[in-house]
């Protein structure tokens, strides 16, 4: 399971960022080469994120290349990027899921025969990306995420853009039943005010609770609040652990059903309980005694 | 040289970039000028790293002006082989 919670955005034409991109501890960084960049810097900032990919040490973050849209100077991002093994590219503004197979076709013709295949993260950012949603997320098995952008999506579908996030719900939504349907994770989009904690800190929750896996951030002072979000929090992993037992007890006594506190533990409790085990492993959390 | 220059600038002064300006000189070979605020520790390295990018692509009778403000050897390359790019140069794709 390769733990996309925080997806940090990095300006593909700012060298000392680029270099620092590894010490902020995101689970991926995303160096972007469309919105961060100015059109006439493109051909600097290409050259400076491909020479980046192949000396700068991100540690355990994934590396993730935002490129322009395929309309644009995409192909171009993709036939020097590619090459220099980025963990995935995210592709911006996907309207279907031709969008996914052209841009395969281009990795494909642009990736070294021995080098790792280059996945794909969809930036779901127009009304008719998300109406398409799941189209997309199936287009291709090297798409292993949707991530969405509400600011682009909001001026598409001609709301205003709140800080409640009434208008995104829906869409939220959708996005996520689309990538559980096509078993690849859901990322959120960013919050925008990177200087309101508090505010991160709800928007990051509503995520969770709607299931996405993990959120894009702009800011590395994000990092730390979103995974204290996304991370499971000790009275999940003592949950879990209670309903692992409590099943295992029914299972030795004949029985494929338990109860604990009074709560039916069917299928459903148990897979939620072994995916936030699972997730406390990988996370190398430990559990401490607290009272469910 | 094998092909005409123009001149070019890439990068910029902030910190941990480089600028430069690259443009045709009247004689062969590579003159460069460098400014850098760690010049008596890196400037040699940072003059290598110049002339070497340059010389492997097989270019000659270029004039670099160089600013540095404390950029990596990466950092360096991919600068030079922007404005290098921007001059008009025709690079070795597989050095890009």
């Amino acid at each position: 399971m390769k733990l996309r919670r925080s997806l940090l955005f990095i300006p593909g034409n700012n060298p000392s960022m680029l270099q620092n991109g590894g010490v902020f501890g995101a689970d991926s960084v995303i160096l972007d080469l469309e919105d961060a960049v100015s059109p006439n810097e493109k051909d600097a900032a290409r050259l400076l994120v491909a020479h980046a990919l192949r000396h700068v040490d991100y540690g355990t973050s994934e590396t993730v290349v935002r490129i322009n849209g395929l309309d644009s100077f995409g192909s171009e991002d993709i036939r020097r990027i590619v090459p220099c093994e980025p963990g995935a590219l995210l592709v911006p503004k996907v309207q279907c899921a031709e969008d996914i197979h052209t841009a395969v076709a281009k990795i494909a013709q642009a990736e070294r025969r021995e080098q790792k295949k280059v996945k794909i993260i969809a930036l779901i950012e127009t009304p008719r990306g998300l109406a398409e949603c799941h189209a997309i997320a199936r287009a291709d098995e090297r798409v292993v995420a949707l991530a969405f952008g509400a600011e682009d999506y909001t001026a598409g579908i001609g709301a205003q853009r709140t800080k409640e996030s009434i208008e995104i719900s829906t869409a939220r939504m959708l996005l996520v039943n689309a990538a559980a349907a096509a078993e690849i994770q859901a990322i959120d989009t960013p919050y925008t005010d990177a200087g309101d904690d508090l505010g991160m800190e709800t928007d990051t929750t509503m995520a969770k609770q709607l299931g996405f896996k993990g959120k894009l951030a702009i800011n590395p002072r994000q990092i730390d609040i979103i995974h204290s979000v996304f991370n499971p929090s000790q009275q999940e992993i003592a949950w879990a652990h209670q309903v692992i037992q409590a099943i295992r007890q029914a299972e030795a006594e004949g029985s494929g059903v338990a109860s604990l506190q009074g709560k039916m533990v069917d299928a459903p409790i148990v897979n939620r309980a072994e995916r936030i085990i699972k997730l406390t492993q990988v996370l190398g959390l430990s559990q401490e005694v607290v009272p469910c | 040289m094998g092909n005409t220059l123009n001149t070019a600038q890439a990068g910029t002064l902030e910190s941990g970039d480089i600028m430069l300006i690259v443009a045709p000189a009247s004689a062969a070979g590579i003159t460069i000028e460098l400014e850098s605020i760690v010049f008596p520790q890196y400037g040699q390295a940072i003059m290598e790293v110049l002339q070497k990018t340059v010389e492997q692509h097989g270019l000659t009778g270029i004039y670099i002006k160089a600013i540095d403000r404390g950029a990596l050897d990466c950092t360096i390359k991919a600068r030079v082989l922007t404005a290098l790019a921007r001059a008009g140069a025709v690079l070795k794709e597989e050095l890009l």
